[in-house]
């Protein structure tokens, strides 16, 4: 048990550890100081926080009918289910790409839209945000189905001979006991829309206080100056930890039971 | 009975199959010795290439497989500049053929190839415009115009580095919606018809065939990128790598054909 442990810990933090002890801590104020890196971490976290609340207010409604759909047929359940997971496999290129072909000026939606308003989603800053939100809307949808279909089912019933009507007893029991699964699945979205990087530079682009967030900073550095762009991981990277940890010990309490 | 059968008609297939194989295999070699000097070669090697490469090179490399059966070259097409700080980081390249000559001396200021690069190409920027020019694009001055959607490389990259020359030499001040990472994404971007114009290399507006629509522009000769090619040290097959880069250089004339320019 501790081996295969030890390893998976060392697989996960050992890149981590070799980012910060190559990292040029010399010059990494110099380095950051630029009008490059400020105005793209602005940007992430902006967009992060943003997908983040449209994953849970579109992610939980969602995940509430998937954790309904014991009744439906189950090859109808099935594809649903699979359908929702798909952004999971997608290479994030071909997210982005795909995204495009909806949402662009000659997209399927964004066509008619391009036509009749002269209104172009991509390479605006909402096109990032929906670009994240695409990305990680099913680590919200899984984790938040997976908390509903745990929580004891006799509280509600519970409720109802109480007399509480079917919305009472979802905002006002099943939601609360449920309330961990939705945290986690928030924390998780916010941790892939801010690392997100091939979806949002297909489908929005990479403009300076625009469209370019901090990994796509980084990647563009990396053709350049490979400590810059070791010096913008180390950013995203302490930043990432800081919100998780922060958001885990916040919301999470009480998970554990 | 009739499984057992069928099994025993599979057997007999694949020892068919593998007596065949086994029975192939040294005829061509005994019969061509057209190339003595080159038939040592053997395995494999991955070549790293600037991406405007990605279709010459592999038809080369079909004529160079055919011409040294055994070989097998793999290529790993992208940025540049990208290409170079992975073979900088160690990534095991054989050979690698870069967009500029700045992007190769990050390779070779680190010591990492086998022989001086050499040049075995050139190209010029072209703008792209999707099929009937929506943005009604007529030259470089229309990347001035905000109301237009145009992308152009990130200056980062060899082909963004090209354009901020055209750019400044034209005295034009580029609105792009978006600095692309490499000249593919601006060429997707303009294939789709996302944006109004982009600036590529003439080579892309030719691959893209009836996809995108090439205009040329007075001063693109002004910065003429040069495609240098090395055999990268520390190779597992450099006798291969070094035959790829002198297979490159005498084809030359192809390279011509796809449209680069000569070196």
């Amino acid at each position: 048990m501790l081996v295969p442990a030890a390893i998976a810990f060392v697989l996960l933090v050992g890149p981590l550890v070799a980012l910060l002890v190559r990292a040029p801590w010399a010059r990494l104020g110099a380095l950051l100081g630029g009008d490059t890196v400020l105005p793209a971490l602005g940007l992430s976290l902006g967009t992060a926080a943003a997908s983040t609340g449209c994953c849970v207010v579109l992610g939980v409604p969602l995940a509430v009918v998937l954790s309904g759909s014991d009744g439906w047929p189950a090859p109808v359940r099935r594809v649903a289910r699979a359908l929702v997971t798909t952004p999971l496999v997608l290479p994030p290129v071909v997210g982005g790409v795909a995204l495009l072909l909806l949402l662009g000026r000659v997209g399927l939606l964004g066509g008619p839209v391009f036509r009749a308003t002269g209104f172009q989603l991509p390479y605006t800053t909402a096109s990032v945000v929906v670009a994240q939100t695409f990305v990680s809307l099913p680590f919200l949808v899984l984790g938040v189905e997976g908390a509903l279909r745990g929580v004891d089912r006799r509280f509600a019933i519970a409720a109802t001979t109480l007399g509480a009507g079917p919305w009472t007893r979802f905002v006002r029991v099943t939601l609360p006991l449920a309330a961990p699964g939705v945290a986690a699945g928030a924390v998780l979205s916010f941790a892939r829309a801010i690392g997100e990087f091939g979806a949002t530079v297909t489908f929005a682009g990479s403009l300076p206080k625009v469209t370019q967030t901090l990994p796509i900073a980084a990647y563009l550095a990396l053709n350049t100056d490979p400590d810059a762009a070791i010096a913008i991981a180390v950013v995203l990277m302490v930043v990432a930890l800081v919100v998780l940890v922060s958001l885990r010990d916040r919301w999470l309490q009480g998970i554990g039971r | 009975m009739s499984r057992r059968a069928a099994v025993a008609i599979t057997l007999a297939a694949l020892s068919a199959l593998v007596l065949a194989g086994c029975a192939q295999d040294p005829l061509p070699s005994a019969a061509a010795p057209a190339t003595p000097a080159t038939s040592a070669l053997r395995g494999s090697i991955t070549v790293d290439a600037a991406a405007s490469l990605n279709t010459v090179f592999p038809a080369l490399a079909a004529t160079f497989q055919k011409e040294h059966p055994g070989t097998t070259i793999t290529f790993d097409f992208g940025g540049s500049s990208a290409l170079a700080a992975a073979i900088v980081a160690g990534a095991p390249v054989d050979v690698f053929a870069a967009a500029s000559t700045t992007t190769m001396r990050t390779v070779s200021d680190a010591s990492l190839v086998a022989a001086k690069p050499v040049i075995v190409a050139r190209n010029e920027l072209e703008i792209a415009v999707p099929p009937g020019n929506p943005g009604r694009i007529t030259g470089l001055r229309d990347f001035a115009d905000a109301a237009k959607t145009i992308v152009v490389c990130d200056k980062a990259v060899p082909c963004g580095a090209a354009a901020t020359t055209v750019f400044a030499a034209a005295g034009i001040t580029p609105k792009p919606d978006s600095y692309e990472p490499d000249v593919t994404s601006v060429l997707t971007k303009v294939e789709a018809n996302e944006a109004d114009a982009g600036l590529v290399y003439s080579t892309d507006v030719r691959n893209a065939g009836a996809k995108v629509v090439g205009i040329r522009f007075p001063g693109a000769a002004r910065a003429v990128t040069a495609y240098p090619i090395a055999a990268i040290a520390g190779s597992r097959n450099a006798a291969l790598a070094e035959a790829w880069v002198a297979f490159v250089q005498a084809h030359e004339s192809d390279l011509q054909a796809a449209g680069f320019l000569a070196p």
